[in-house]
């Protein structure tokens, strides 16, 4: 918000944390507050396994099976791609509410194009990511050129795919080779190939973040953009191109949701709440709202925690609305938490 | 006059619409079409000065949908069909919608949480504790005498339209008063308004309070006009905030004005119309409701508040 923005430190234009080993005490400072940040999510992740394990033993039961592990893998790879994606575009000061039905577009375009044939799966592919890519591309000029919110452009957009969605198709379309759908299902010894698809969309953005221009350049416009574009920053290319990004993940989630179907599905983006609950596994995990602060470390964390909250629930047979419940007070606290840690560095 | 330039294009799009309706369904044009409009439109306009008061401080309240269902759901079961429950489960959806503003707005200025983030996990809880303590299914039914205020006309005048006079000279008469002026210093500004005096949580939790207490108002009136169920209030808090936004409201707070965020609510609610009147498919309302909304907002926001606005 507008107070908060008002209040926050200015940040150094290149992400701190690449910036630390040369800049002394000061960048290690912002170094420990960042490493802390991702420490509080993962240890609540660990706390709530242990938790989970505790109560499910209790329960009579057996948590750290293999099969629960692999279970949670691959149910929040989906939501994983996405959060990834959600995680840049948050970074930059922006948010994206269009990726939910963007995901069922794409699974819709995935099945239609493959039309179950082997030899569909490359135009496929393409076709999704093509797809994606200019969702991404309008929903970045909607806001950098039109200059309109992205809470608003991002709605928009999402209005429009769905209008076209709805319109076009009554229920799941199209169909998925089999070869494909090894994607959602196969896994290589304990580890489901959704999930090294999943990871390897989260080092690719981490790669991009901490190792590329266009990754510090999305810290600098996150944390000021007026200040980025006085140092010569682009800003509107940079909010452009991580819109891209974010939406080409989209995409990728409604790949791999396509390969679990088996078809494609005009409600699996919106029946798995990917538009909130993905803004809410990045701000879980840390990063702030406002732009500026945070990685993919923490995203990773936050949807796992997300996850593991939904498998004990699951191990212990508890009402599908209690979920609900406690996922609101989970997510409302933890953010409590960062911001009481981000005062008290302010006010030292 | 600068007010004026500033909310002049919703009024202008919202003129235009109400012609087009006109020229599509000349019944629009008599009283009663009208009215029938007015009765429709209420619930969402409502909804939209509430919201307008938390995005002119500088929030967001992404609960306002939730609450609406789970006072539609609540007062069903209740209630349960008997017209003596009706006065004080009114009652209780009234204080119900305060205590979900104050609990938004005391988490947001006491624990620093962003609202987006607060009202969307109030949103997850509402939705979540109303079911449970349904069992997933909306029961019961309402009485007579709830149903009144969302289908029953008084004399010629429907009530909801009554209830929809009342809410907006309210919040235009509250947006004048100090409490108003306070509100818009928060938002435009939240330092400046603490050095200069204003106790800025204080205003932040009274905001939400409002908009708690307008989508109670809502609640009630659509439980009586579209009847029982759990997708009532589903969507409606986007609807709302689009509809403040399309007034020319800036998000980020500060400014605008509550009689242009309610004209942006009845501009959506008369471009639904339009699409039903012309038989554009459901399906495809949407998508042109989209390219509209992009294109209003273009036409009407033409400040530079991107940057003050960050979610």
């Amino acid at each position: 918000m507008t107070g908060q923005n008002g209040l926050r430190p200015a940040r150094p234009l290149a992400a701190p944390e690449t910036a630390a080993p040369a800049a002394g005490p000061r960048g290690r400072a912002a170094l420990a507050g960042r490493i802390g940040s991702t420490q509080v999510i993962y240890l609540a992740l660990a706390g709530v396994m242990l938790v989970g394990w505790l109560l499910v033993a209790v329960d009579g039961g057996n948590f750290l099976t293999l099969e629960t592990v692999v279970g949670i893998q691959q149910r929040s790879a989906a939501l994983g791609i996405v959060a990834v994606g959600q995680t840049l575009a948050i970074l930059v000061g922006s948010l994206d509410l269009s990726v939910a039905y963007l995901i069922s577009l794409t699974s819709l375009v995935a099945a239609e194009v493959m039309a179950g044939q082997d030899g569909g799966i490359v135009p496929g592919v393409a076709a999704v990511l093509a797809v994606s890519a200019l969702a991404g591309l309008a929903n970045g000029l909607i806001i950098t050129r039109l200059h309109v919110h992205a809470f608003i452009a991002t709605l928009g957009t999402a209005l429009i795919i769905r209008g076209v969605v709805d319109h076009l198709y009554d229920g799941p379309a199209g169909s998925v080779p089999e070869s494909f759908q090894r994607l959602g299902y196969d896994r290589l010894g304990p580890v489901p190939v959704s999930a090294l698809l999943w990871a390897g969309v989260a080092v690719a953005a981490w790669f991009l973040l901490r190792r590329t221009r266009l990754g510090y350049r999305i810290y600098a416009v996150g944390g000021d953009e007026e200040v980025a574009r006085l140092s010569g920053v682009r800003t509107g290319r940079v909010i452009v191109a991580t819109h891209v990004l974010c939406s080409v993940c989209a995409g990728i989630a409604g790949l791999l949701l396509a390969g679990r179907l088996g078809a494609g599905a005009p409600t699996v983006g919106t029946d798995g709440g990917y538009d909130l609950e993905s803004i809410a596994a990045v701000v879980l995990g840390g990063t702030a709202l406002a732009g500026g602060r945070g990685g993919i470390p923490g995203t990773v964390g936050g949807v796992l925690l997300l996850a593991v909250l939904d498998s004990v629930f699951n191990q212990l047979e508890v009402n599908a609305f209690v979920k609900d419940v406690v996922r609101g007070v989970v997510i409302v606290a933890a953010v409590a938490v960062y911001a009481r840690r981000t005062a008290r560095r302010r006010s030292r | 006059m600068r007010a004026l330039r500033s909310m002049g294009p919703i009024f202008l799009v919202l003129a235009v619409l109400l012609a087009l309706i006109a020229v599509a369904n000349p019944f629009f044009l008599e009283p009663a079409g009208f009215l029938a409009f007015l009765k429709r439109a209420a619930p969402l306009v409502i909804l939209a000065a509430g919201q307008y008061f938390v995005i002119v401080s500088g929030e967001f309240d992404l609960s306002v949908g939730s609450l609406v269902t789970v006072q539609v759901v609540v007062a069903a079961r209740l209630i349960d069909g008997s017209e003596p429950a009706t006065w004080p489960v009114l009652a209780l959806l009234v204080a119900l919608g305060l205590l979900v503003g104050l609990v938004n707005g005391v988490i947001t200025t006491g624990l620093r949480v962003p609202s987006f983030i607060t009202t969307l996990g109030m949103m997850l809880v509402l939705s979540g504790a109303v079911f449970l303590w349904t069992g997933g299914a909306p029961r019961g039914a309402l009485s007579e005498t709830f149903r009144m205020f969302g289908r029953k006309d008084l004399g010629p005048v429907p009530w909801s339209v009554l209830v929809l006079l009342v809410a907006g000279a309210a919040a235009i008469l509250l947006m004048r008063s100090d409490f108003g002026k306070r509100l818009i210093a928060t938002g435009d500004n939240e330092r400046a308004a603490g050095l200069s005096g204003v106790r800025v949580g204080r205003t932040r939790v009274l905001a939400f309070v409002v908009s708690g207490l307008a989508a109670a108002v809502a609640g009630i009136l659509l439980g009586g006009f579209a009847g029982v169920s759990a997708q009532v209030g589903q969507g409606l808090e986007f609807q709302a905030i689009t509809a403040v936004v399309l007034g020319g409201v800036a998000l980020g707070g500060g400014r605008g004005s509550v009689v242009a965020a309610m004209a942006g609510a009845f501009t959506l609610e008369a471009l639904f119309t339009l699409l039903n009147l012309h038989g554009v498919s459901g399906a495809l309302e949407y998508a042109v409701q989209g390219v509209i909304i992009a294109a209003v907002a273009m036409g009407t926001v033409r400040l530079p508040f991107r940057r003050a606005a960050r979610v």
